[in-house]
């Protein structure tokens, strides 16, 4: 078990990425976030939180993938959790998915799916705090907090101090 | 979340029911959008088997299935080989091998449902849509979804509100189910009848029982009016259906007695005239179209958890 990213580093991973998000869009006019839940939701909401001090509110949502999972009929049902669309909706918007951790990329292609029952963005783009590899689908993010290569036996958790105890990322062999 | 089958509300905890009011209510939010077809139950099939008449659950059952993108067969007896004296064990095992992953079984016997459910005739998750006099679950949870949003949207349960469940008690299954999943819930129900139409043991019920409507009806939170079910009046239970009305109806008096937030529900078909006025029918205390539309939210959250994964019934 190594730790990957500390408290700090978290913090600068995603100020950097706020700014990303704003250079690549040039501004915040057309810019909606969503966060995936459980921990992309609050890093969705850190996000914004970021992009606020330095540009404006930006409009900030939630979007529980769970009826779009492509592993549904694998495994048990799990329970729905809330999707929040910001005032303005998602159509012809320039959308940003945020998530914690990028691995196979099927959360993604859920997403994806899952947007495509809200309307129809101008661009979705992908922010990540951590991009470990091994995808399994033809998907890659746009920002990413940090590269970590794994081996396809590890496993990589993000604790964020609103849900779990501290802000930490850590390598689990 | 609930596996194997949904056969009566005893069955659920409180914790379940609370679950799959929060899932119907995500549910709702998404098919409120552009978009109502979700691709979840793709490939599922979805059995409506009813041998007795029904508008509302049938279809909307057949509505939520097909939100969530299930195949669905329809099947009423009229016009079906139950007419030609199938049994529902063969009925039952020609849905097996036509691969019905959940049937929704709707009978005029109580307990056919768990009939259905124990025996090794069908391996599919089976949902009481209403057996008899017995029960009828799905009701009940949309009648706790509709109450909930109307007078509890932010609280954690029903606990505090006074419900009044009144007229023909007797034969309801709504009124079983609801008894047994709003007293769950934390509210407090009490039965308003003739005494010809309570059951036998009502007192030990978690309720109150009251003959007088006039002396309840301004102590309530909701007021649930129940169907006179012409069909299973072969007995005088009452002397004729005026007086029904003038003593247990909700007419335009008794309307204006309710509490200001307080909401009139009925699970429909109504006897406008009979149990309740064409006024209160149609005032603004009325929640009766809500809830219809919360019953397809409620029964997709329930086709959902019982077919929405890999643990399918038989193997719970």
């Amino acid at each position: 078990m190594g730790i990957l990213l500390s408290s700090g580093d978290i913090d600068r991973a995603l100020k950097r990425i706020s700014h990303e998000i704003i250079e690549h869009n040039q501004g915040i006019t057309n810019l909606v976030l969503m966060g995936i839940p459980t921990r992309g939701a609050f890093l969705a909401d850190r996000i914004s939180t970021f992009i606020s001090g330095i540009e404006g509110e930006v409009a900030t949502g939630v979007l529980d993938i769970t009826l779009h999972r492509d592993d549904l009929r694998l495994r048990p049902p799990k329970p729905l959790l809330p999707t929040r669309v910001p005032t303005g909706g998602v159509e012809g918007k320039d959308l940003v998915i945020i998530d914690d951790v990028l691995f196979s990329g099927r959360t993604i292609r859920a997403a994806l799916d899952a947007i495509g029952e809200l309307g129809r963005p101008r661009s979705v783009q992908l922010a990540v705090l951590v991009d470990r590899g091994h995808r399994e689908l033809p998907i890659r993010a746009d920002y990413v907090g940090k590269n970590i290569p794994t081996a396809k036996s590890e496993n990589v958790k993000v604790h964020l101090s609103e849900y779990d105890k501290e802000d930490l990322v850590e390598l689990i062999k | 979340m609930i596996t194997g089958h949904l056969l009566s509300a005893a069955d659920l905890t409180k914790d379940e029911a609370l679950n799959l009011l929060a899932t119907a209510k995500e549910l709702a939010a998404i098919t409120d959008g552009p978009n109502k077809k979700l691709p979840t139950l793709r490939g599922k099939t979805v059995v409506n088997l009813f041998f007795e008449d029904s508008t509302r659950t049938r279809i909307s059952f057949e509505t939520a299935a097909k939100r969530l993108s299930a195949d669905v067969i329809n099947f009423s007896a009229k016009g079906s080989s139950i007419s030609k004296g199938e049994s529902l064990k063969d009925t039952a095992q020609t849905l097996q091998a036509m691969g019905a992953d959940a049937v929704v079984i709707r009978h005029g016997s109580s307990g056919a449902a768990k009939r259905l459910a124990d025996t090794q005739w069908i391996q599919a998750a089976v949902i009481n849509a209403g057996d008899g006099t017995h029960e009828h679950p799905t009701q009940a949870l949309l009648d706790a979804f509709t109450i909930k949003q109307h007078l509890a949207e932010n609280k954690k349960d029903l606990s505090g509100l006074r419900v009044l469940i009144v007229g023909d008690i007797l034969h309801s299954r709504v009124a079983r189910s609801n008894v047994l999943l709003l007293t769950k819930l934390g509210a407090e129900v009490v039965l308003v009848a003739p005494p010809t139409l309570l059951p036998v043991g009502v007192s030990d019920w978690a309720v109150t029982v009251s003959y007088d409507l006039d002396s309840e009806i301004e102590k309530c939170d909701v007021v649930m009016m129940l169907r006179i079910q012409l069909e299973r009046m072969a007995d005088s239970f009452f002397p004729t259906e005026r007086e029904y009305s003038r003593r247990y109806g909700l007419n335009n008096s008794r309307l204006m007695k309710l509490k200001k937030n307080a909401i009139v529900m009925h699970p429909g078909p109504m006897n406008r005239g009979l149990e309740i006025s064409a006024d209160s029918a149609d005032d603004l205390k009325s929640v009766i179209v809500d809830q219809v539309k919360n019953g397809v939210s409620v029964r997709m959250a329930v086709l959902y958890e019982l077919l929405g994964g890999a643990a399918l019934a038989g193997n719970k």
